[in-house]
């Protein structure tokens, strides 16, 4: 653990603080969960932070909001040993560690451009998650682990 | 079948596959049986794509099961030229019929279109994605002239963007069937087709020349690279070249090799082959009325359940 007067990123009182994500990660979790600064919660982002675990890893925290293991569910994908401690009044109550959901849905675009998700339809991207990347429902297109987040549709 | 529709060749059992290709020998062994069987009811063509026999042979199957068609016509003169989306197409034309046969160029056309309707839907080619009634037709062909099991078949030609080829293969992981894919490098099955086959346990070897393995064949199914898969001329003319068969080539082919191919081809078979025993591609054609009354029959019949 870090001494205090050693922190890059300061302690939260309330919120949620996302650790343990792959090293330049940390801008594609806020943007997966869709946090952009807009809705007034203070957002924390450290990248590139010595870790005993990761050698290097990126840390996000923001304050006031507490996400729920489904919100960060998504996040394995793109930082499978993430773990998400919820802070109530600078105390970590609850740690979880991200599980790989089975389906996801908006999150990525099909690198396929001639896929029917990419054209001009009243539907949502959707994949089934597989064992190493994700598989689009419509067009069967598989996208590897590493090549998720050069795919995401989030902005 | 466990599904209203038929999409992707990779939904289906053995048993689903087996009971369409018994009733499609129901119908070749009496036709007349099934003659008034869908009487009354409409089969909708949706093609957003130039088809020939696909059209031709849906079209006609159904009228020889008694019903009748309407077809949605060139995408030039329908409102889809007009902007309309894919999703206010089918849910419409799903008021007109009793079930519809889609054809797309956009790959998961078919599996977007089916979560729109309510009547049983055929993907009949989304773009270089599926082709499953193809398969159908080709599976009877191949067991009525070399068997399902204990088979050895070789799958040549365009294996990234043929639909035909996905399909097949995906198919044939239900049987006993050892698969060659031959083709040149750049035109190797797509990932998610070799994730498939690879899940399912199957037999499965490449090569990049048909010589390798050519003798060992029961089945070769060939498949025409099409020039536009090519970044000119040359390499195209320099690549197909490779997988083109005359008699020639047959020479060390086992006497009773099965030659299969969709259709249509240009000068990958060449003609001298037609009047060999080898030439099963017009049969396999000709076997799309029976196998897709049969498709037909069972997708209206779960209609009246």
């Amino acid at each position: 653990m870090t001494d205090d007067h050693q922190l890059r990123v300061s302690k939260i009182q309330n919120g949620t603080v996302i650790d343990h994500v792959a090293a330049g990660q940390a801008l594609n979790v806020l943007a997966i969960l869709g946090i952009d600064g807009t809705s007034g919660e203070a957002v924390s982002v450290g990248m590139n932070v010595p870790s005993d675990r990761l050698g290097r890893k990126d840390i996000v925290k923001v304050e006031g909001r507490e996400l729920s293991q489904s919100e960060v569910d998504v996040l394995s994908l793109i930082a499978p040993a993430a773990s998400i401690n919820i802070v109530r009044d600078y105390d970590v109550v609850e740690k979880n560690r991200v599980v790989r959901p089975d389906a996801v849905a908006s999150i990525i675009s099909c690198p396929n451009r001639n896929c029917i998700s990419n054209a001009d339809e009243p539907i949502q991207s959707r994949f089934t998650v597989l064992s190493d990347g994700v598989r689009c429902d419509y067009c069967e297109t598989i996208v590897r682990e590493d090549e998720v987040a050069a795919n995401l549709d989030v902005n | 079948m466990r599904q209203d529709h038929l999409i992707s060749a990779s939904h289906l059992s053995r048993e689903d596959i087996e009971a369409v290709l018994d009733r499609a020998a129901d119908i070749d062994a009496d036709p007349a049986a099934f003659r008034q069987r869908h009487a009354g009811k409409v089969l909708g063509l949706c093609f957003f794509e130039p088809s020939t026999r696909t059209r031709m042979s849906f079209d006609s199957a159904m009228k020889r099961l008694g019903g009748q068609t309407v077809d949605m016509g060139p995408v030039e003169s329908s409102s889809v030229k007009k902007g309309e989306t894919l999703a206010d197409t089918v849910r419409v034309v799903e008021g007109y019929a009793d079930a519809l046969v889609l054809r797309h160029p956009s790959e998961g056309a078919a599996t977007m279109a089916a979560e729109f309707v309510d009547v049983p839907l055929v993907n009949a080619g989304d773009g270089a994605g599926q082709h499953p009634s193809q398969t159908l037709l080709d599976l009877y062909t191949i067991r009525e002239n070399a068997g399902l099991d204990d088979l050895t078949i070789g799958i040549m030609g365009d294996l990234k963007y043929g639909r035909t080829v996905h399909s097949l293969a995906e198919a044939l992981t239900n049987f006993d069937a050892s698969q060659h894919f031959i083709s040149p490098e750049s035109l190797r099955l797509p990932r998610n087709v070799r994730y498939d086959l690879h899940a399912s346990g199957a037999q499965v070897r490449e090569h990049t020349e048909l010589d390798e393995v050519l003798p060992e064949l029961d089945v070769l199914y060939v498949t025409r690279i099409q020039r536009e898969r090519f970044p000119d001329e040359n390499e195209y003319r320099k690549v197909a070249g490779q997988y083109q068969i005359d008699s020639e080539t047959l020479e060390a082919a086992a006497d009773d090799l099965t030659i299969m191919h969709p259709l249509p081809r240009v000068d990958e078979i060449s003609p001298d082959i037609d009047d060999t025993d080898h030439a099963t591609y017009f049969e396999q054609a000709h076997n799309g009325i029976p196998v897709r009354m049969a498709l037909l029959d069972i997708l209206l019949s779960q209609d009246d359940d």
